[in-house]
């Protein structure tokens, strides 16, 4: 039998045709990056591939690297594989990988959402014979509100937090989620204070055009009285932390898919859960897969048994990717 | 159900309960009686009789939503609770509306009256109706267990304040076996003079943990000790020739405990005692023995044999009828020795005797001998404190024997759920024998939010095989598991069962061969069993 198009490994997805990986998890000689999640761009591969859009903050995360661009779209043959990156809507940069070998197709999603979020390169379907998809929110119950009327739920809540004395304080991932919801904040309420982690991304991105509103850097002298009216954006590591005692009295706030579970909000323990996400929830997943016209689906990263079955009784040949390696870093991965 | 859902989002938004109790308030302030009412009766684990079973909702809820049945039972454990689960994978409701709660109840009740298919019908035009977090409410009408962190005490506050009426008194009202589709706003809540119920129990008084010396309370002469009873804690109510039974979390257990309708027989009416049901043969039993007599409601003769029960009692919270809650210690148990000092030994009733100690030194003595007396440790109680309602600090404290302790090795994981869904938080240990590791307990608590994120991400790598959603993990962690108690029990493998195991310590530090044998549980088991 022929050597599959790509094959999962213990450093992760392998194409024995072009002698390279897909995000892999340790050290490898060549290594295609989707986005610049930690759980997806690790350090210590000898060449690494990834969009124009992403390299900046790949490099700023990884520091000296021997990377190399690609636009959307452009073909590029390694070894006996023709390879090409698609948009995969999920951050600004990310990618899903395209992988030909004589003809036959295969897609890597990365990770994807469907929804435009006015940000990140719109989410492209990309036909193929097999599709890797992950599967993060891979359950019915996950089903995500238009984006506009989040909007409209976190202006609400920064304003009635001002009105009751509170400054609000948003925790989000620093790569995409931050910068998504930046584009969402109406700046007319009052300014927008970022931890340095968020900063130095939303600098690296604003730098590269996207249009991001304007930012005042939270550092040691900042005086919150000087901002009135002010939202804090941090990393969900800092909410609780002693960092958050110079903003005085707060409320807390969470955004993230795993919000639409009650229990979840509420182990949180933030003031207010807002479900916003760079993942694909249940109809778009469906809708993604579908759209592929791919008869093989290994499903990865998630509900991956369940998911693989839903998909299986309609009719896909699917299967779990046997080896699932979760983030060490949640603070950086899912949701 | 706009104003009862927006009540629900405020309440389980915040932590704070100052803000909870604000919005209680004001949401009483201003919907009509009717709604209070069965709001009231909600928080307070009341709910309409079930006119339709949970696998009905599960199948039709699958079928609306166009799921295999099977998806949504996958999805029901992930989530936690069956009425959110079926709340979040309906689709939009077609015809939205604003019907109150009350509408809603009664819409239910009268299904009962309905053929099967035609509840069906009523079921899904709710849903039709209602948005997101009305139908989780609504889905909880029928599947109960309203948990949404306003407790007793909260709910009695915010009642006091919206009818500006006394909270021991609203405490008071709240209490007992009433229903909402049989009583009014008025009658529970307002009337001047309310049928007194034969059966009210008062609200119980809980202790807090000492967790400092107990020097710290100062002269040893103004405390009152005694064992802490390993049982189920228990108000027993005489009054008007009748007896009831009343648990902490106020379910009536008279049924299940029928030795105490000879209470009355030795104790005068208007007397109620608070108290700890004990197995008991000349002496307190094991738990375990108890543990036969909880959950069943009729009991047949031969486990009443078996394992008797009586009432150590340790207070008297009415006296000839009158409230007795407001005498200090001393006196309320000087009239509860005189009370049971003439019971025979056939009566259910027996005295917590109250333990002598000359000094904290000596105190400490005494309660480390607790487990030979089958106690959890000591109680101490202010002798001119009054009967106080809820956990109050200062007057009751519980002084509890540290735990017993076993190094053990994680060899199964399994995801939680609920507040847990995305987390490993289920855990199998195993101890050696030999070379082989046998598991003997499961445990689920005692880790930091931060330590199952770890564990959760070493689960994911290190999984050898699963069995649906259980995953066998490699052997290489140790974990200090901590227990209450330890019996013999012929339905574990292990031959062994613990009591309130959690993990206490993660023991980096310990390599896999210097975790505990089933030996040394075994010694445990003939020491503390």
């Amino acid at each position: 039998m022929a050597e599959p198009v790509l094959r999962f490994t213990d450093r992760g997805i392998y194409c024995p045709a072009g002698d390279f990986y897909i995000d892999p998890w340790r050290p490898v000689d060549r290594a295609l990056i989707t986005h610049g999640h930690a759980d997806h761009a690790r350090p210590g591969h000898a060449r690494y591939l990834a969009t124009k859009a992403a390299a900046p903050v790949l490099r700023h995360r990884l520091g000296e690297i021997t990377l190399d661009t690609i636009r959307y779209g452009e073909p590029r043959v390694i070894g006996g594989a023709t390879v090409s990156f698609h948009p995969a809507g999920h951050v600004p940069g990310s990618a899903q990988i395209r992988v030909e070998v004589g003809g036959e197709v295969w897609v890597a999603s990365g990770d994807y959402k469907l929804e435009q979020d006015g940000l990140s390169e719109p989410f492209e379907p990309v036909r193929c014979h097999s599709f890797i998809t992950e599967c993060t929110f891979g359950l019915p119950v996950f089903a995500w509100d238009p984006q506009a009327q989040v909007a409209a739920e976190l202006n609400a809540w920064w304003t009635d937090s001002i009105a009751n004395g509170r400054t609000p304080v948003l925790g989000a991932y620093s790569l995409g989620k931050a910068q998504r919801l930046l584009s969402m904040l109406d700046p007319e309420i009052g300014p927008i204070l970022t931890h340095g982690a968020i900063e130095t991304t939303t600098q690296v991105l604003r730098g590269q055009g996207y249009d991001l509103p304007q930012t005042h850097h939270v550092t040691p002298d900042l005086d919150i009285k000087e901002h009135p009216g002010a939202l804090v954006l941090a990393p969900p590591a800092a909410l609780g932390s002693d960092w958050m005692r110079r903003f005085g009295l707060v409320s807390t706030g969470f955004a993230s898919g795993w919000m639409r579970m009650r229990g979840v909000r509420r182990r949180r323990a933030s003031d207010r859960g807002f479900v916003i996400s760079d993942h694909a929830d249940w109809p778009a997943l469906n809708r993604a897969i579908a759209e592929t016209g791919a008869e093989n689906i290994y499903a990865t990263h998630g509900y991956t048994e369940i998911f693989a079955r839903w998909l299986r009784e309609d009719g896909y040949n699917a299967q779990v990717v046997p080896t699932e390696f979760g983030s060490d870093d949640e603070e950086d991965s899912a949701a | 159900m706009k104003s009862f859902a927006a009540l629900f989002n405020a309440i389980d938004r915040t932590t704070r309960t100052k803000e909870k109790t604000a919005a209680l308030t004001s949401y009483l302030r201003d919907v009509p009686d009717v709604e209070k009412l069965w709001t009231v009766a909600l928080f307070t684990g009341r709910r309409p009789r079930r006119a339709v079973t949970t696998t009905q909702l599960r199948e039709w809820a699958a079928e609306r939503a166009g799921l295999p049945l099977w998806l949504l039972e996958e999805s029901y454990p992930i989530v936690g609770d069956l009425a959110e689960t079926i709340a979040l994978v309906l689709p939009p409701p077609k015809r939205p509306a604003d019907l109150p709660l009350s509408h809603w109840i009664t819409r239910l009740q009268r299904l009962h009256d309905l053929p099967p298919e035609a509840r069906k019908d009523q079921i899904l035009d709710a849903w039709d109706q209602l948005d997101a977090t009305e139908r989780l409410l609504f889905n909880k009408l029928i599947t109960g267990g309203f948990r949404i962190g306003v407790s007793q005490k909260l709910m009695t506050r915010a009642i006091a304040a919206a009818t500006e009426r006394d909270e021991a008194e609203i405490a008071l009202r709240l209490m007992g076996k009433w229903r909402a589709d049989t009583t009014t706003w008025h009658a529970l809540i307002e009337a001047d003079d309310p049928q007194a119920d034969a059966s009210r129990p008062y609200p119980f008084y809980l202790a807090y943990q000492l967790d400092d010396a107990p020097e710290d309370l100062g002269d040893p002469g103004d405390w009152q000790a005694e064992w802490k009873w390993d049982g189920i804690r228990g108000q027993l109510v005489l009054r008007g020739g009748t007896h009831h039974l009343w648990s902490r979390g106020e379910e009536l257990m008279t049924d299940r405990f029928p030795e105490f309708a000879r209470a009355l027989d030795f104790l005068p009416g208007g007397t109620v005692l608070d108290g700890e049901v004990l197995a008991w043969d000349d002496g307190p039993l094991p738990f375990s023995t108890l543990q036969k007599r909880i959950g069943r409601k009729t009991v047949p003769k031969k486990l009443l044999a078996e394992a008797p029960v009586v009432l150590v009692a340790y207070d008297l919270l009415e006296h000839d009828g009158q409230d007795f809650r407001a005498e200090p210690l001393a006196t309320r148990r000087a009239q509860l020795e005189a009370l049971l000092g003439q019971t025979p030994p056939e009566a259910p009733l027996r005295l917590s005797p109250p333990i002598n100690f000359a000094n904290w030194q000596a105190l400490a003595d005494t309660r480390a001998t607790a487990r030979e007396a089958r106690a959890e440790g000591v109680m101490l109680k202010r002798l001119d404190s009054p009967y106080l309602s809820g956990r109050k600090k200062g007057d009751w404290w519980k002084w509890k024997l540290d735990p017993l302790t076993i190094d053990a090795v994680m060899i199964y994981a399994q995801q939680g759920s609920g507040r847990r869904a995305n987390l490993f938080t289920d855990f199998t240990f195993a101890v050696w024998n030999g070379n082989e590791l046998v598991p003997f307990t499961k445990a689920y608590s005692g880790l930091t939010d931060e330590e199952f994120r770890k564990i959760t991400a070493w689960v994911r790598k290190n999984t050898q095989q699963k069995f649906g959603p259980v995953r066998q993990v490699k052997s290489h962690h140790v974990f200090e598991i901590a227990f209450e108690g330890i019996h013999a029990s012929p339905r574990h493998k292990s031959g062994i069962a613990l009591r309130f195991p959690r993990m206490s310590r993660w023991r980096h530090d310990k390599p896999l061969s210097e975790a505990n044998s089933l030996d040394d549980l075994k010694a445990l088991l003939a020491t503390y069993g």
